[in-house]
């Protein structure tokens, strides 16, 4: 084959990269009171590609995801989704904030499962699946209906359809966050530490739906984790932040098997121990 | 009505609406019930707008009550969970249907104790129309009263039953909502 020779840099080493990405972050910076979280960020996910965030708590990981699902605002640097400005919106060739209605159009192509499953109390598991559905994306209600069972019997469980939230076990409950923000079908999906706070043995389960999901799904993903394993599974490529930067990035087989700075080898060696 | 419109104001995103909520919740709570009775009955002719005595009561109470209730409607709003605004972002939710469906329903169950409270409160309210002519329960005891002053004590006693009585079903209703609206929430 004659593929033409490239320069590498990290954004055409990984097959993937070379399309053009989904999201992108420049030069990201963000302050919480005195603690500089993230120190110029950059990062590309290209479509369908799978990345897994990982770093000692309080590097950034969380707050990057949550950038991008419009739940925290960048202090400066450039979120891009699609090509397109998140946190701005262009008017006669000029940028200027986002407005609600920019931020709507853009939140279609992205979902976020959280790590205490924020599920709807008050409604039955099956209308937790089915609300959004119905009223954002104006489905009828026997297709929402279809598509969420589908999805809830996908996460094993569609019987449970009648069941309130507070019926169920943690494991339970974050599958069916997943399912909910699935079959809004978008095209870049957040996982923030999704079974952080679950006991251990609902775990497993969990990381299942979500490793079948991946196998299955052409969404990208971007996964914060403090599950290594499940990294080296699931990921295409995995990213090691630390203080703020991006310290290292490689596919699981170079980050876990053969870790470059010593920052990441002493973070690697508490959970090998661990 | 007035409490739901006046509580969402409170937490509205629009400044101007929140102080102007706020506003009129300090300026009612603030001052008290009767002269707020006087004045929309005998103050307002001034401006030229006069109420019956029905209508002032209905007024003054209303927007009395109202604001008491504009607080109950606030704090349940504020102690719903970030994480419930979260997910409704999330899930690409406009604000209107992020209270609509995901905050509301859910505060609704907090406010219950709270409106159950001030409805009650309100019936005992009442007593103070007989000041603007109106005729109402207390004053028709006071009647009683005066007629025979050795009525006085089982006048009031009655007083205190009937009270009682028609807030019964008020405290009952209040009771069945919130068994209601526990569905889901507690492991019923």
């Amino acid at each position: 084959m004659s593929i033409p020779e490239r320069k590498l840099t990290t954004s055409n080493i990984y097959p993937m990269k070379s399309k053009k990405p989904i999201a992108s972050y420049e030069n990201i910076k963000k302050t919480y009171g005195d603690a500089e979280v993230l120190k110029g960020v950059d990062l590309n996910i290209a479509p369908g590609e799978k990345v897994a965030l990982i770093g000692p708590s309080g590097s950034g990981k969380t707050t990057i995801i949550r950038m991008l699902m419009t739940l925290e605002q960048p202090d400066s640097g450039m979120i891009k989704v699609e090509g397109k400005p998140l946190w701005y919106k262009e008017v006669n060739g000029k940028l200027a904030p986002a407005d609600e209605k920019h931020l709507r159009e853009m939140r279609k192509n992205i979902g976020m499962v959280f790590q205490h499953f924020n599920l709807f109390p008050h409604m039955t598991i099956l209308r937790n699946v089915t609300e959004a559905p119905v009223h954002v994306l104006g489905l009828s209600k026997e297709e929402a209906h279809r598509r969420a069972v589908d999805m809830l019997e996908k996460v094993g469980l569609g019987d449970k359809l009648d069941a309130y939230p507070s019926q169920l076990s943690g494991g339970q409950k974050q599958r069916v966050a997943i399912a909910r923000a699935v079959v809004m079908q978008p095209k870049v999906m957040l996982f923030d530490e999704v079974t952080s706070a679950l006991d251990p043995e609902l775990v497993g389960e969990v990381l299942q739906v979500i490793k079948d999901l991946a196998k299955e799904t052409d969404m990208a993903m971007i996964l914060v984790t403090h599950e290594m394993d499940f990294a080296r599974d699931v990921a295409d490529r995995v990213i090691f932040l630390h203080d703020g930067k991006i310290e290292e990035e490689g596919t699981p087989k170079e980050i876990f098997e053969n870790p470059k700075s010593e920052r990441l080898r002493t973070f690697l060696s508490r959970f090998l121990k661990g | 009505m007035i409490a739901i419109i006046a509580g969402l104001g409170r937490v509205s995103k629009f400044t101007f609406i929140r102080k102007v909520s706020a506003v009129y919740v300090e300026l009612f709570r603030g001052t008290s019930l009767l002269v707020q009775l006087f004045w929309v009955f005998f103050a307002l002719p001034a401006f030229g707008i006069q109420f019956t005595a029905f209508l002032a009561s209905v007024v003054a109470l209303g927007l009395n009550y109202g604001a008491y209730g504009s607080e109950v409607v606030r704090s349940a709003i504020l102690a719903i969970p970030k994480g419930q605004t979260e997910a409704s972002i999330a899930l690409n939710m406009t604000n209107f249907q992020r209270m609509r469906l995901v905050i509301l329903p859910q505060a609704f169950r907090m406010m219950l104790p709270g409106f159950g409270n001030i409805s009650i409160e309100l019936l005992k309210g009442t007593s103070l129309v007989s000041l603007i002519t109106l005729t109402d329960l207390t004053y028709k005891g006071l009647i009683l009263q005066n007629a025979n002053i050795s009525y006085t004590m089982p006048v009031f006693t009655t007083l205190l039953i009937v009270y009682f009585i028609i807030a019964l079903p008020l405290i009952f209703t209040a009771k069945k909502l919130e068994k209601r609206y526990a569905k889901g929430v507690a492991n019923v």
